[in-house]
């Protein structure tokens, strides 16, 4: 399988990066490179192979349903470029 | 010894326990060198001087006491995935400019807890994604080793003082530096660099696809990336979740057991942590392999590969069959297939992890007409080319109608290369033996590799193995190539078999001997 410039311009969106048109045409080439050398993997049988969900046989790990953390609204905020009164901000999304 | 940085972690430990020397001593050493060498080889992003001189005044009051932990007074250096409290933690991305967050990663607050001292953040490719260290938004960091050309220098006749020698000619081989600056490999480049070129005693490093050994072998410094579960992974800047390890590169084996007895440890903030005590690595040192069996894979021979690797190859089987290994031909037929399932599986795990990349929550914002212009804007200003690469691929093989056809199908490929390294274990291998790299490090801004991201992802082709399959694999330093260039070994274990990987690697070690670079910088 390969892409063209429309894929990738679609890819972008989805993956919330803009490109220019001189961005996309480079991508779509190295795309397909990575694409190409990827195909590979279907020359592999892998009937009646399970596809792996956890890489170390392990349970699940669940902690209490309890508190145990919290009370840190200026912590989170701490690191964000635009902040009042512990709330994110982002532009007008509303009208 | 007058340069305090020229010790080992163990040789270092000792003399600070003996009270013959300082931590502050030290530590200041390490800065020193630190200041002289970082404008050259770039290995540090952030050096904490004043919170390295405040650790080290601390650890001086405790083993003034006697009340040292294991690795009391002992400075290292930490990669910049880790999340370090109050300190530069950017994973060397643009997206993360500015951040310092309000935690510590469980790793690094192992190490502090046992007395390590913080010298700095260390380069590193952006998010880990690069195999040369060239893809940090701080630069590449250079190689403290260089080509060089053994020559054969005719020595004068001298006379030296009284009594002295008296030399009668004759001659002597030298090796001259070629000037041509070098990768430290990737993604841990500034670990390797930093280890290597005496800029701290050790230093921790993540994994994901080889991000460990490759830059160990790179560099003759030891590296290992142990069992999936076996290092927390909190507090790690995430890229691919199910393949990210922590893990130490270190000068010598016994101070890479030392650094990761401490790193590791059951965590319950990571629930991929496995609820195993963590063993002491320092105790397998020494213990004779005789009777071990010891796999060789034939798939690990591929085309264009060197031969001075293979010979490196056949040099390790040697001396593990003098100290009384059994060597035992093995087949992993699915090896090569782990390269490109690792980069459908990397990417796609990669473009989910680095979604939180906003331009809300933390680092740079670009500002945008919209909420959604401002997210495109500021992930295109802040993620570099290979990252976007990534990215773009992972998402897309997630994508409606190709879920299937790629990820699903690298999923049920990693299977069967977890099967293929199972049998071989049932069959009784002990550990597996192959070369950590298919060559020796390469310049900066290689052209080919410029050119076609498939031929820097190669680099990975004997280490990404073993992430895909969760197992331990150590990075030992075998010898130098006709260049004078460090080669490396790699060591295949058990899961949670890190006892055997030291084992052996020892063997090795003692064999090989350890190598510094010529010191140029």
């Amino acid at each position: 399988m390969s892409v063209d410039l429309q894929t990738v311009k679609r890819v972008a969106r989805l993956a919330r990066i803009a490109v220019s048109e001189e961005d996309a045409e480079r991508m779509t080439g190295e795309l397909n490179a990575i694409l190409g050398f990827v195909e590979q993997l279907n020359e592999v049988d892998v009937s009646g192979v399970e596809p792996m969900t956890s890489v170390t046989p392990m349970e699940m790990k669940k902690r209490q349903d309890v508190v145990t953390d919290g009370n840190k609204a200026a912590d989170i905020v701490a690191n964000a470029p635009a902040t009042e009164e512990n709330f994110f901000l982002v532009p007008k999304v509303v009208e | 010894m007058s340069d305090l940085t020229q010790l080992t972690i163990s040789q270092a430990r000792a003399r600070l326990r003996g009270k013959e020397i300082t931590a502050t001593e030290i530590t200041e050493a390490y800065l020193a060198a630190i200041d002289r060498a970082n404008p050259v080889l770039n290995a540090y992003v952030a050096v904490t001087g004043d919170k390295a001189r405040d650790m080290a005044k601390a650890s001086d009051a405790r083993l003034v006491k006697g009340e040292g932990g294991s690795l009391e007074g002992i400075p290292l250096g930490i990669k910049d995935l880790f999340g370090t409290e109050g300190v530069h933690t950017q994973a060397c991305s643009h997206v993360l400019d500015g951040f310092k967050p309000r935690y510590e990663s469980t790793v690094t607050a192992n190490l502090w807890a046992d007395g390590a001292i913080m010298l700095g953040k260390l380069n590193m490719d952006e998010f880990a994604m690069g195999s040369s260290n060239e893809t940090s938004y701080y630069g590449p960091v250079i190689n403290p080793w260089r080509r060089s050309r053994l020559d054969t220098v005719v020595m004068p006749t001298t006379h030296q003082g009284d009594g002295g020698f008296v030399s009668a000619g004759g001659t002597k081989t030298a090796r001259t530096l070629d000037n041509a600056q070098l990768v430290p490999g990737g993604s841990s480049g500034g670990s390797a660099t930093a280890v290597s070129a005496f800029l701290c005693a050790g230093a921790t490093a993540t994994d994901t696809g080889g991000s460990i050994r490759q830059p160990a072998a790179f560099t003759g410094t030891v590296g290992i990336k142990p069992t999936y579960g076996r290092c927390s992974r909190w507090g790690i800047v995430a890229f691919a979740s199910s393949l990210d390890q922590a893990g130490p590169i270190a000068r010598d084996v016994r101070d890479a057991a030392i650094l990761l007895k401490s790193m590791a440890s059951v965590d319950a903030k990571d629930t991929t942590s496995v609820d195993r005590p963590v063993p002491d690595y320092e105790a397998a040192i020494g213990k004779p392999i005789k009777g071990m069996k010891v796999g060789i894979p034939k798939e690990y021979r591929v085309d264009g590969m060197p031969e001075e690797i293979e010979a490196l190859w056949q040099k390790g089987i040697a001396w593990l069959k003098d100290a009384g290994a059994e060597i035992v031909d093995i087949s992993l037929p699915h090896t090569k297939y782990a390269l490109p399932a690792y980069y459908i599986v990397a990417p796609a795990e990669a473009s989910s992890n680095l979604a939180r990349y906003d331009g809300v929550r933390y680092g740079l914002r670009v500002p945008g007409k919209d909420i959604v212009d401002m997210y495109e804007k500021t992930r295109a200003a802040g993620f570099g080319r290979e990252v976007k690469r990534r990215i773009m691929i992972g998402t897309y093989v997630l994508s409606a109608g190709y879920y299937d056809a790629y990820y699903l199908q690298a999923q049920k490929v990693r299977n069967l290369i977890k099967r293929d390294f199972e049998n071989v274990f049932a069959a009784g291998v002990d550990v597996i033996l192959t070369a950590a790299t298919p060559s020796a490090a390469f310049g900066i801004a290689d052209e080919d590799m410029a050119a076609d991201p498939v031929k820097m992802y190669l680099n990975d082709i004997f280490t990404v193995t073993v992430n895909m399959a969760g197992l331990p694999g150590i990075a030992v330093p075998a010898g130098l190539d006709a260049k004078g260039l460090p080669l490396g070994l790699q060591l295949i274990g058990r899961p949670f078999d890190e006892e055997t990987l030291f084992q052996t690697a020892a063997v090795i070690e003692q064999a090989a001997g350890t190598f510094q670079p010529q010191k140029w910088w």
